[in-house]
């Protein structure tokens, strides 16, 4: 027997309590099917209010409303006339600012004269709304796609640059001794070492030069363009065709959300190791 | 042809550094003869592992140098290899992604390298979990893939920096003894930086104890007994009285130190 004999005025003789429960910590669960359901609850209440003639369809336009114009849209040909146009100015200039800015960013984060004058650089530089430099890009390179595609180039740059470096800059350096150790070449060092371990940035910085991109794409169609999903919400936007208006906006959420899993598969295939 | 790994001689000559104002190492003097394991102890901050990444090629000293004497094996790849504290792994590459990555910039064909690889995972035990990620493994099992890495490359002179200190009591101990196993024939030398002085004086054929920083010679001390003698139970106790004479060699020193850290 562990038990030790009762001290006086010891509790013994009372009936024993449950401890209570008093949390694990913070650990915020999401369910699989929640997100969609509370989607679903909304858009079916915005319906039910519109259809009632609670909401006028003139400032908010009902769901089915909207999915009609998107139909609508695609019978007609023009939604893939904007879109295809939005996709192409977003593809060349995301591909272009994610190239240079990788690039640069692997510079910094391994050369310390890149370091010094490209981090003054981008600090002074990445500040800068970049759609407020689409006028100068029109003067230098004419009203075709380049000022547009340059403008999501430089905004995708910038981040991409600093993510990059920042994930250079993340790489444990135990591992670069460890590979300079064994006297493991400089190249190779890049390449197995600090590549893969500064990925997770990169990709992380790939989410935000997604969202970069497709608020550029519809700044700059706005200002100046005939075709894409920017310049169509505009049209929509003066003709008071809000229906049209909101369903170019849902083409975007859809389009941010397919960059997203896209980005998210592409986290599950390159970084399964963490 | 075992003797030829008994040819290469390491040597700090008159080695001390400085961080900024800060002296760390003061005019360091000793050699590491082929097959020798030397365990390098002192009090927190005396410079051990400093003194092992000068050694080791991955620290420039502020003067003196480390050097070599004699030539290396002529099948070692790597002479000088690090075991290290936080077993260094990459953590995206699986076991034997890991334990071949030193060989990949080597002229070896990928039929040597895996050669290389499947006897570095034997000798370690490490065979089956090959496929197997780091964040999958215990301490133990990942300083073990550190161990396999070094063998891999058939190092004259293994550098540890206090290898079991991150791992719990039970893997120390069988680790302590796969080192005994591997070190046993007195083909491969190591330095041993540890602040165990059990794990010293289990392994070492002579214990460098370093004074507080900036770090000197205090004494070297010679293991009186060769390392298989040291498992048996009558040498426990003249293990334990060396450790004492290094503990109190130390002792007081370390006593400061503690009290440096807690007012820094």
């Amino acid at each position: 027997m562990l038990d030790r004999a009762p001290a006086e005025g010891s509790a013994k003789n009372e009936p024993a309590r449950r401890v209570r429960f008093r949390g694990a910590g913070f650990v915020p669960a999401s369910s699989r099917f929640g997100g969609w359901i509370a989607l679903a609850l909304v858009i079916a209440i915005w319906q039910a209010a519109g259809s009632a003639g609670l909401v006028n369809p003139l400032f908010l336009p009902a769901p089915a409303a909207i999915a009609r114009a998107i139909y609508e849209l695609a019978v007609s040909g023009a939604l893939w006339h904007h879109l295809s146009a939005s996709l192409l100015r977003i593809g060349v200039g995301w591909l272009l600012g994610t190239a240079a800015g990788v690039a640069v960013g692997f510079a910094i984060g391994l050369s310390r004269l890149a370091r010094s004058v490209g981090i003054t650089f981008i600090s002074a530089l990445f500040p800068i709304p970049k759609i407020a430099l689409l006028p100068l890009l029109i003067l230098w390179l004419g009203i075709g796609e380049e000022p547009k595609i340059a403008t999501i180039a430089l905004g995708v740059f910038f981040s991409t640059a600093i993510s990059v470096y920042s994930g250079v800059d993340a790489v444990p350096r135990n591992l670069i001794r460890m590979a300079q150790s064994f006297n493991v070449p400089f190249a190779t060092i890049v390449r197995k070492v600090i590549w893969p371990g500064a990925l997770p940035a990169i990709l992380a910085g790939f989410r935000i030069t997604a969202s970069v991109a497709l608020l550029l794409v519809v700044s700059a169609e706005m200002i100046g363009a005939q075709y894409g999903i920017g310049a169509f919400v505009l049209q929509a936007g003066n003709l008071m065709q809000t229906d049209q208006l909101l369903a170019g906006v849902v083409i975007l959420s859809v389009f941010g959300l397919a960059v997203g899993k896209v980005i998210g598969w592409l986290e599950t295939r390159l970084l399964h190791w963490r | 042809m075992e003797s030829e790994r008994y040819l290469m001689d390491l040597i700090a000559n008159h080695i001390s550094h400085r961080f900024g104002d800060l002296a760390v190492l003061d005019d360091v003097s000793f050699t590491v003869s082929a097959g020798e394991v030397v365990a390098i102890v002192g009090p927190s901050g005396c410079g051990k592992s400093t003194l092992l990444s000068i050694l080791g090629g991955l620290l420039q000293p502020t003067s003196g140098a480390p050097e070599l004497r004699g030539a290396p094996p002529a099948d070692s790849l790597n002479p000088l290899t690090f075991v290290f504290q936080d077993f260094a792994l990459l953590p995206w590459a699986t076991v034997e992604e890991n334990v071949e990555f030193p060989l990949l910039h080597t002229q070896l064909s990928a039929a040597q390298r895996r050669a290389l690889v499947d006897d570095a995972l034997r000798r370690t035990g490490l065979t089956d979990f090959r496929t197997t990620y780091p964040k999958q493994l215990s301490g133990g099992m990942r300083q073990r893939v550190g161990i396999s890495r070094a063998l891999a490359v058939k190092p004259a002179i293994l550098l540890m920096d206090e290898p079991l200190s991150a791992l719990d009591s039970q893997t120390r101990e069988l680790l302590m003894e796969d080192f005994v196993h591997l070190l046993a024939d007195g083909g491969m030398g190591a330095v041993y930086v540890t602040h165990n002085l059990e794990e010293a004086a289990r392994l070492a054929d002579r214990i460098v104890v370093l004074s507080r920083r900036p770090g000197r010679i205090r004494e070297v001390v010679t293991v009186p007994m060769t390392r298989a003698a040291r498992g048996e139970t009558a040498a426990r106790e003249k293990l334990l009285a060396l450790q004492n004479q290094i503990w109190s060699l130390i002792r007081n020193e370390a006593i400061d130190a503690e009290r440096e850290v807690q007012h820094a």
